[in-house]
């Protein structure tokens, strides 16, 4: 238990350490940043030993609620721990390189432990609380990462949209807390589950209260509608971008719902609304991701459709097939595709931030090209990394797809989509590596480009390993039970190996060569002019309640009730002015004017008694 | 023998000589002149209440409103002492003894 309590917090020791002692010598905090990882990390292979064990003290005690911060370790914890220890290892080696000679890399790495800190505090929560609390604060990291470039006009506006897209997704996951907690008295995941299992609860509450829960996951999963803050989170250090937004935060949200599967599977409506959002994701970003320039931005669509899958996957254990709930099956695949994506994905964001580097922060695709012959390494984990992604056996990806569809392929529609999405995978990674390794260079920076340190080549590597055999069972098989996976039936494996064979081919054909992009559709580039529609819906509202105010303020506060009182004094004073003249004579009229008019109402009073 | 009613308009005559006088005069010392002029106006009528205080023309048995017209009159005496002396020290501050010279109390 000792060793979960460490690992939890030595993060925040370097982050604290960082700030207040070292924050003036880089190179230090650097090493205390990266040293507190890498112990974190061999604790970590420690603790997969451990199971089960929970220690928790009471933090807050109000009323009939009890907050307690408990650490629970099962198989989920273990998995997820792992990603989250073994990715923020390697990226912050990769850091040590990437941001050599950044102002701020006292600042980053500090960012870098707190983001540690919080998300081993989300993976080992045993209850809802204490998981929104450290979902509170990964936010809180993120944004500072995002922005760490914050002179950058737009790194600032982007840490700002993310921060404030969350914000709303977070409402939602703490109502559905207080929900679920009205309902059941229990917010701990252990207590939730006896809960369920002991007595029946009203389904609609359930349902919305899950439907809350999950607009959590919609907000730091960046589902459909609240997905524009991930793209645009890609202002931040490309290293940022591969552990944060791809391998871990964002699967936060993932890692929540299969946490609590029990309660999806309960909820039958909630679990479909599930589904069509994570693919309405799923095919929605995939599309996007087929139009964008920017790699990183390609990148972010990529994962945006890639946890679009893991989110179905996790809503379909809610799925009821001939009379029975999917179940825990269906979550296993999709936490199954969260495991072997983080490496994959972090193999990637690594290997774009390796190529930006090399091209001195070109992040143009159509200013690279032909780097395979200059730095040989990158591009070949790079298209490794691809390769996964697409879904090619025997690389880790083509499983955790095989089981994502598996748990989809009786939902017809879904399966579809999603087989649309692993085409439009396969074109626009194959799309990105054409122009990006092959062909010849487009511009100077890409000719002068040459291959990475070492300090960067070596995360690649070992990323590359993860991507390739994290699919197979010895990998996987400590945390999840292979036989509650999904199964796929008949031909689906082969139907998806050739999607992706096809995908990546048609890519490779259509790209092969260019130097510009022959396909133009505007509303992919433009995604689908989401952000648009909520600038104007934001203006709209934000203008109309400003006009409100405004009129509400010049009017009523300022000109009725400020103004207004201070015109009435004013205008009282001048009135009451003009009877002090200061002239004796008139102040003698005015009091013989008095005398007679009270001697004429006492002789009137009198005389008509 | 004049009627109480002639007394009266007599003291009403005088009171509107003195208060008329109070209104319209500028020199400040006509003005306290006036003001002794209202105060005779007002001995009159005291005075000629008395007289035919009685009933048939016959005065009346205390002398009350005698008293009080003495009354009055010290009162007066001692209004002009404080007065004029007022006066003069108006007149030695401002040099005028002009009533709309004086509108320092203006709002």
């Amino acid at each position: 238990m000792t060793t979960a309590f460490i690992i939890l917090l030595l993060p925040l020791l370097a982050a604290t350490t960082i700030l207040l002692v070292t924050r003036t010598r880089p190179d230090v905090s650097a090493y205390v940043s990266v040293i507190s990882a890498a112990v974190c990390f061999l604790l970590t292979i420690v603790l997969l030993g451990d199971n089960g064990s929970v220690g928790s003290f009471a933090w807050l005690n109000v009323g009939g609620l009890e907050l307690k911060i408990a650490l629970e370790i099962t198989g989920l914890t273990k998995g997820m721990i792992l990603v989250v220890t073994l990715v923020g290892l390697l990226v912050h080696i990769f850091s040590l390189g990437y941001m050599k000679d950044d102002a701020g890399k006292a600042r980053y790495f500090a960012g870098l432990s707190l983001f540690m800190f919080s998300m081993t505090g989300i993976v080992l929560a045993d209850n809802f609380a204490m998981m929104f609390i450290f979902w509170e604060l990964v936010g809180v990291s993120s944004y500072l990462l995002i922005g760490h470039w914050f002179r950058k006009n737009s790194a600032a506006e982007a840490s700002k949209k993310a921060f404030l897209v969350n914000r709303i997704g977070d409402f939602g996951f703490m109502a559905g807390i207080l929900l679920l907690w009205g309902a059941t008295g229990e917010i701990s995941f252990s207590g939730l589950g006896q809960a369920l299992d002991r007595e029946t609860f009203d389904s609609t509450l359930l349902n919305w209260a899950m439907v809350c829960i999950f607009c959590g996951a919609v907000g730091k999963s960046a589902q459909v509608p609240l997905h524009v803050w991930l793209p645009d989170a890609m202002e931040g250090p490309t290293p940022v971008s591969a552990l944060i937004h791809a391998a871990t935060m964002v699967a936060a949200g993932v890692f929540m719902l299969a946490k609590v599967t029990f309660l999806i599977a309960a909820a039958p409506v909630a679990a479909s609304v599930i589904q069509h959002v994570g693919a309405l994701t799923a095919l929605v970003a995939a599309l996007m991701a087929t139009q964008q320039s920017d790699i990183k931005k390609i990148l972010a669509y990529s994962t945006l459709s890639q946890l679009g899958y893991m989110v179905m996957a996790v809503g379909f254990s809610g799925f009821v097939y001939s009379g029975e709930v999917i179940g825990v099956s269906a979550s296993n695949a999709g936490f199954f595709h969260l495991y072997t994506h983080a490496f994959f994905k972090a193999l990637l964001f690594l290997g774009a931030g390796a190529v930006i580097y090399a091209c001195h922060h070109e992040q143009d695709i159509w200013k690279m090209g032909g780097l395979l012959r200059l730095m040989p390494v990158t591009a070949i984990t790079f298209l490794i990394g691809t390769a996964a992604l697409a879904g090619l056996p025997p690389l880790s990806g083509f499983w955790s797809k095989d089981a994502v569809m598996a748990a989809a392929q009786n939902n017809t529609l879904l399966l579809v989509v999603g087989a649309i999405t692993a085409f439009l995978t396969a074109f626009y990674m194959s799309r990105l590596c054409t122009i990006v390794f092959f062909g010849k260079s487009r511009s100077v920076a890409a000719r002068e480009a040459s291959e990475v340190p070492l300090v960067m080549r070596v995360p690649l590597i070992i990323l590359t390993l993860g991507a390739v055999l994290a699919g197979f069972k010895f990998a996987y098989g400590w945390f999840i039970n292979p036989a509650e996976l999904p199964h796929p039936e008949g031909a689906l494996p082969l139907v998806l190996s050739v999607i992706g064979v096809a995908g990546i081919v048609a890519g490779y054909v259509i790209y092969s060569g260019r130097d510009k992009d022959p396909i133009r559709v505007k509303a992919f580039a433009r995604k689908f002019y989401i952000d648009e529609a909520y600038h104007l819906l934001v203006r709209v509202f934000q203008d109309g309640l400003a006009y409100v105010a405004k009129v509400v303020d010049q009017l009523l506060i300022d000109g009725l009730i400020v103004r207004g009182s201070a015109r009435f004094t004013s205008g009282m004073g001048s009135l009451l002015r003009g009877l002090q003249g200061g002239n004796l004579q008139s102040h003698a009229f005015l009091f013989g004017l008095g005398v007679i008019i009270i001697i004429y109402l006492i002789t009137i009073t009198i005389t008509s008694r | 023998m004049p009627t109480l009613n002639e007394y009266l308009m007599v003291s009403g005559l005088l009171f509107a000589i003195g208060f008329a006088g109070v209104l319209m005069r500028r020199n400040i010392i006509i003005i306290f002149m006036c003001l002794e002029m209202m105060l005779s106006a007002a001995n009159l009528t005291l005075v000629a209440f008395w007289r035919f205080g009685g009933g048939n023309g016959m005065p009346a048995d205390g002398y009350e409103a005698q008293v009080l017209v003495f009354f009055v009159i010290a009162v007066a005496a001692a209004e002009v002492a404080v007065g004029l002396a007022i006066i003069v020290a108006l007149f030695r501050a401002r040099c005028t003894v002009h009533v709309e010279d004086l509108n320092s109390m203006k709002g």
